[in-house]
């Protein structure tokens, strides 16, 4: 099936507290590049970024502010009557809340962008044109990858996980509004009540994924793809050698089966490096975890939910 | 010598617990140090909150910490995470919130002291 409408992840963008640890964190940890840098409107600094294998100008932004945290995360659609037809489907449909558009050139290299709030506080960002400098390989008789890929060498910003209150509210926009579909849901109770989302816009095993929590407009954790569990491992030794703050890992989620590492960048957000995981297509049944399985879940080898995992966040 | 090679006594009022910290070392990787479980070491970034905590005594310098997590006035007051602080003297801290819960779990009832005024 072609892929249409929404078609995947195009940026997120970070509140750090300190902008220049931040920076080196993403770059030189990461393996993120630095693309350019300027002033929001509000005066805050912004850097962005982007990662070796992708060809949008950037993915990821930083933005200098008082509180950790994602600002929004934005979504590329497949052409501006999509992006018209969509951002009307929002308005319609009664689940969003301060919609705006954001002004042709205010992200850089980026058209016109549709934001709303989404039931669980989230600001999501809808988008059908960025500049596309190209990946760093290029794309005739390209290399498999650049001789200055560095740090953790991260292919692409992935997903992002959030934590919300109304995780029906979300749900109901992105399945019924922006045609994603559920690909693992996490229910609770007799009636199995959903607490978690996980949702895909094309063939991944996740784009976003929503865990119902008793707040507003968390991030649990950015998420960027390794191509191996190897690249994986060796991730967690950057980790530790750079003396960055480690949360879990090098394990292997049982929710999406992906291979993975977690650690907290300077302002204390959580990233994830990430492997492996399936493909998604429209005709693979929904998988279900319940509440009691949700350690074995998230974290396959040691069966058991881990505190600091689900009470960090920013 | 610079104070961030001098090495100062942080007191938990809590636990009545006292460690060695070092002053390019924050408060919560003293405390990590101890090795006791507990700790509810986060993000170690000034940016989830879950090491809150006031300095009741003591000089220290902090670090840049996330609004969402101690408001102005609560910073005016002493309050900070401790993940972001370095002593500058001796210090007396005592644990809040998440922190406090975590610290003084492996105490009897009897023996935690009462919660504090806020
Ligand atoms: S550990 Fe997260 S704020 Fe200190």
């Amino acid at each position: 099936m072609a892929i249409t409408g929404v078609m995947r992840p195009g940026h997120v963008c970070i509140r750090v507290l300190e902008i220049e640890p931040a920076v080196r964190h993403y770059v030189d940890t990461i393996g993120l590049r630095e693309v350019m840098r300027d002033t929001a409107a509000d005066g805050s600094a912004r850097v962005f970024l982007k990662a070796w294998d992708e060809a949008d100008h950037h993915s990821v932004v930083l933005r200098e502010a008082d509180e950790a945290g994602m600002d929004y995360m934005g979504w590329k659609v497949d052409s501006e009557a999509t992006l018209d037809k969509l951002s009307a489907d929002v308005e319609a449909s009664g689940l969003a809340t301060d919609m705006v558009w954001m002004r042709e050139g205010e992200h850089p290299m980026t058209g016109r962008r549709f934001r709303f709030t989404v039931p669980t506080g989230h600001v999501m960002e809808l988008y059908a044109h960025r500049e596309t400098p190209g990946c760093a390989v290029g794309y005739l008789n390209p290399d498999p990858w650049p001789d200055d890929m560095h740090g953790m060498g991260a292919r692409r910003f992935d997903h992002c996980l959030l934590y919300g209150d109304d995780l029906a509210g979300t749900f109901k926009l992105f399945t019924e509004v922006l045609g994603f579909n559920l690909t693992e849901a996490v229910v609770a109770g007799p009636d199995e009540q959903m607490i978690g989302a996980f949702l895909s816009c094309a063939t991944k095993a996740h784009d976003v994924a929503f865990i119902q929590q008793p707040v507003k407009n968390k991030l649990h954790h950015v998420s960027f793809l390794l191509d191996n569990w190897g690249e994986v491992l060796k991730a967690a030794d950057i980790i530790s050698k750079r003396r960055v703050s480690l949360d879990i890992g090098p394990t292997r989620h049982g929710i999406t089966r992906g291979e993975t590492v977690y650690f907290f960048d300077p302002s204390g957000n959580r990233n994830e490096v990430f492997a492996g995981g399936y493909t998604w297509y429209p005709d693979k049944p929904v998988i279900k975890w319940t509440a009691e399985e949700l350690g074995t879940g998230i974290f396959y080898h040691d069966r058991k939910l881990n505190e600091k995992f689900l009470s960090v966040f920013t | 010598m610079h104070p961030a090679e001098q090495r100062f006594e942080v007191h938990i009022l809590d636990t009545g617990e006292r460690y060695a910290c070092g002053g390019s070392q924050t408060l919560l990787a003293g405390m990590e140090a101890l090795g006791r479980k507990g700790i509810p070491v986060g993000c170690r970034g000034g940016g989830c909150g879950v090491c809150k905590s006031r300095i009741v005594r003591g000089d220290y310098h902090a670090a840049k910490m996330s609004r969402a997590c101690v408001s102005a006035d609560e910073q005016a007051a002493g309050v900070v995470l401790a993940c972001r602080v370095v002593p500058r003297s001796d210090i007396e801290i005592e644990a809040l919130d998440r922190m406090r819960r975590c610290v003084t779990r492996h105490l009897t009832p009897a023996a935690r002291p009462p919660v504090p005024p806020t």
